[in-house]
């Protein structure tokens, strides 16, 4: 059957949740060949055949992490040319988009980015973006060369699936591109022990109605007693009361939980661009006319700082 | 020597307004008015900073567009570029970000430059893919997404602030930054630039200037292609209720209903 190449999201090994979704996608359309880039290959590949990978391509060098993008761009060049694979599936992160970009450039063929299903068509995969902050759903597909398409994450399930994931190396050859930008130090983010924003089943955010970098700790309650990510608009990102790794939105993360609840959110449409397609919205807004209440299955008209430790106080008490 | 500097900046229907797919399935810019695209204004604003740490540099903003993406350029020269570049030509309609890359390019290489700025994405297409496209084609440094730029001795640095981790990145001349909307609030115009803008050369270039193939570019060209476009349908309406001291618990016995809690 015709393979698939998917490009593996890890953090040293520890395989994210978006790659585990593209392999679902990937199944639909041919076989999964995993591409796996930097240390953690001994831990990632059981993962990645449980999912359904069938082969796991392995290349580690010191050039994936003192380099920007254009290493790994090399490495996914080289898989393709390894496999002749019938699509190339990549995570829609700011990383991935920008390998998926170059990759797509090189091999002659046409790029989608941030697909939020993909299927198997007559003529090729097709991919569904949604657009204008979500106000319109398209189906597009690539017409030239192998099919390059990023996918956001919660766009499939993951399923268990096991395949072989026989490991092989991959010989990569780095072109002189490979080295022009250098990594001179890197200061990771600090855990907060909750889900990652992208891939949480439930966002819990606050806007310019929190009023202060000291109350979103009610922000942050609610969100605990959900187990679930906290988001925060661009106005109280901005306003420096909640770190902009948080930012839900257009030029912050895109999300699409099962739950998004809003607090003190006004529903701009850059906001909106953000967390229009979560599937269940709720908000919390003094303001009545607010736009964010056209979105909701459920909104509150009240004060945050009444209602929002009134939630949260019912949850815990609910879940006992 | 003086510093090229080169700024891409693209002219965008308002995101504010309702935007809409033409017949073709391209984006439809009659419908909603147009202007600079705000993500672009904070690429014109990093260029001046760096125009204004260097010794001597001439900012030059290009944009590939229909007639009316003069606008955007006006906009970018009234900020304080020096001079502008437009690509336009009826065959330009319905061009991918593949084909955006090679207009850029071989534009950018007519211009001449030390270092092209973008901006982090378009408002419209928003696929933040074309600095990367670019960079390629021009077999450049790509040092972007910066939240923080500086060039100096033939050099530019910057702060990518990434999922994982912060990034701090250095590439040598030439080559392609874009910036986030972190970067640093962007100018107004003042009156005074506003003014000297009407008399900044702008200069108007068609594909075949460039020597490019209308085959390559336009609905034709591309590299992709929408079949269908459909407007989501509107939420339906949802229960709004009015805190009256059970506000909360009310919302906490929705979450339950729903299966959330
Ligand atoms: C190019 C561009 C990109 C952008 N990208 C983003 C982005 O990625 N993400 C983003 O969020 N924005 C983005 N914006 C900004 C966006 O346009 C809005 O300005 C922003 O979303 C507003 O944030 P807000 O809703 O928190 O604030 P506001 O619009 O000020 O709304 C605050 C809301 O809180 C309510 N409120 C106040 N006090 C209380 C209280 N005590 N209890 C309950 N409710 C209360 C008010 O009624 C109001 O509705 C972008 C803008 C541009 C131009
Ligand atoms: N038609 C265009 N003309 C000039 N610059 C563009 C054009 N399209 C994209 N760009 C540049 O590329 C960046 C990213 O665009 P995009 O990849 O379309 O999201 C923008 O912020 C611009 O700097």
């Amino acid at each position: 059957m015709a393979e698939v190449l998917v490009l593996v999201d890890h953090v040293d090994g520890a395989v994210r949740k978006p790659t585990l979704e593209l392999l679902t996608l990937a199944r639909r359309i041919g076989d999964p060949v995993a591409v796996h880039l930097g240390a953690g290959a001994d831990t990632a590949a059981p993962v990645l055949a449980e999912h359904g990978a069938v082969k796991v391509l392995t290349a580690d060098a010191p050039e994936f992490t003192d380099y920007l993008v254009v290493p790994k761009v090399d490495a996914l060049q080289a898989a393709a040319a390894a496999v002749s694979p019938v699509a190339v599936l990549v995570p829609s992160s700011a990383e991935g988009k920008e390998i998926a970009a170059r990759l797509a450039l090189r091999l002659g063929s046409g790029i989608i980015t941030d697909a939020v299903d993909v299927t198997a068509g007559d003529e090729g995969p097709v991919a569904t973006q949604s657009v204008f902050a979500a106000a319109f759903t398209t189906r597009s597909r690539v017409t030239r060369g192998v099919p390059v398409i990023t996918v956001k994450p919660n766009s499939a399930p993951v399923e268990a699936a096991p395949a072989a994931g026989a490991v092989e190396p991959l010989e990569v050859v780095f072109g002189e591109l490979a080295t022009g930008t250098k990594v001179v130090s890197r200061t990771p983010r600090q855990s907060t022990g909750r889900p990652e924003l992208t891939e949480a089943a439930i966002v819990v955010s606050g806007g310019r109605g929190v009023n202060g970098a000291e109350n979103f700790s009610l922000i942050e309650e609610l969100a605990d007693s959900l187990g679930a990510a906290v988001g925060a608009s661009r106005a109280a990102v901005d306003a420096g009361w909640y770190p902009h790794s948080n930012q839900v939105g257009q030029t912050g993360k895109s999300v699409s939980p099962q739950l998004y609840v809003a607090n003190g959110i006004s529903g701009a449409i850059q906001h909106r661009a953000g967390m229009q397609t979560s599937k269940t919205i709720v908000a919390v807004n003094k303001d009545a006319e607010a736009p964010i209440f056209d979105l909701v299955d459920y909104g509150v008209v009240g004060d945050l700082f009444q209602v929002v430790p009134q939630l949260t106080a019912e949850i815990k008490a609910r879940k006992g | 020597m003086s510093l090229r500097i080169v700024v891409a900046v693209k002219y965008v229907p308002d995101a504010t307004g309702d935007r809409h797919f033409a017949d073709d399935l391209t984006t439809d810019r009659e419908a909603v008015d147009g202007l600079l695209s705000e993500l672009d204004e904070y690429a014109v604003e990093q260029a001046l900073q760096i125009a204004d740490a260097a010794d001597d540099a001439e900012i030059t903003v290009l944009t590939v567009g229909p007639e009316d993406a003069r606008d955007a350029l006006r906009k970018a020269l009234s900020m304080g570029a020096d001079k502008a570049v437009h690509v336009e030509d009826d065959e330009l309609h319905g061009t991918d970000a593949i084909g955006t890359s090679l207009v850029l390019a071989k534009a950018v290489e007519h211009i001449g430059y030390d270092l092209v700025v973008t901006g982090m994405a378009s408002t419209d297409g928003t696929a933040g893919v074309v600095p990367a496209l670019l960079a390629e084609r021009l077999g450049i440094p790509q040092v972007t997404l910066l939240s923080e730029v500086a060039v100096s001795g033939g050099k530019v640095t910057g702060r990518r602030d990434g999922d994982a981790a912060s990034e701090q990145l250095e590439a040598s001349l030439p080559a392609l930054v874009s910036v986030t909307d972190q970067s640093g609030e962007a100018r107004y115009p003042s009156f005074k630039g506003i003014m000297a803008a009407k008399k900044k050369p702008v200069e108007s270039l068609d594909l075949s200037d460039l020597g490019i193939d209308a085959a390559d570019v336009g609905l034709g060209g591309a590299w992709t292609a929408v079949q269908d476009a459909t407007q989501r349908p509107a939420r339906t309406a949802g229960t709004i209720v009015k805190d009256e001291g059970e506000g909360g618990k009310q919302l906490a016995a929705y979450l339950a209903e729903q299966k959330f809690i």
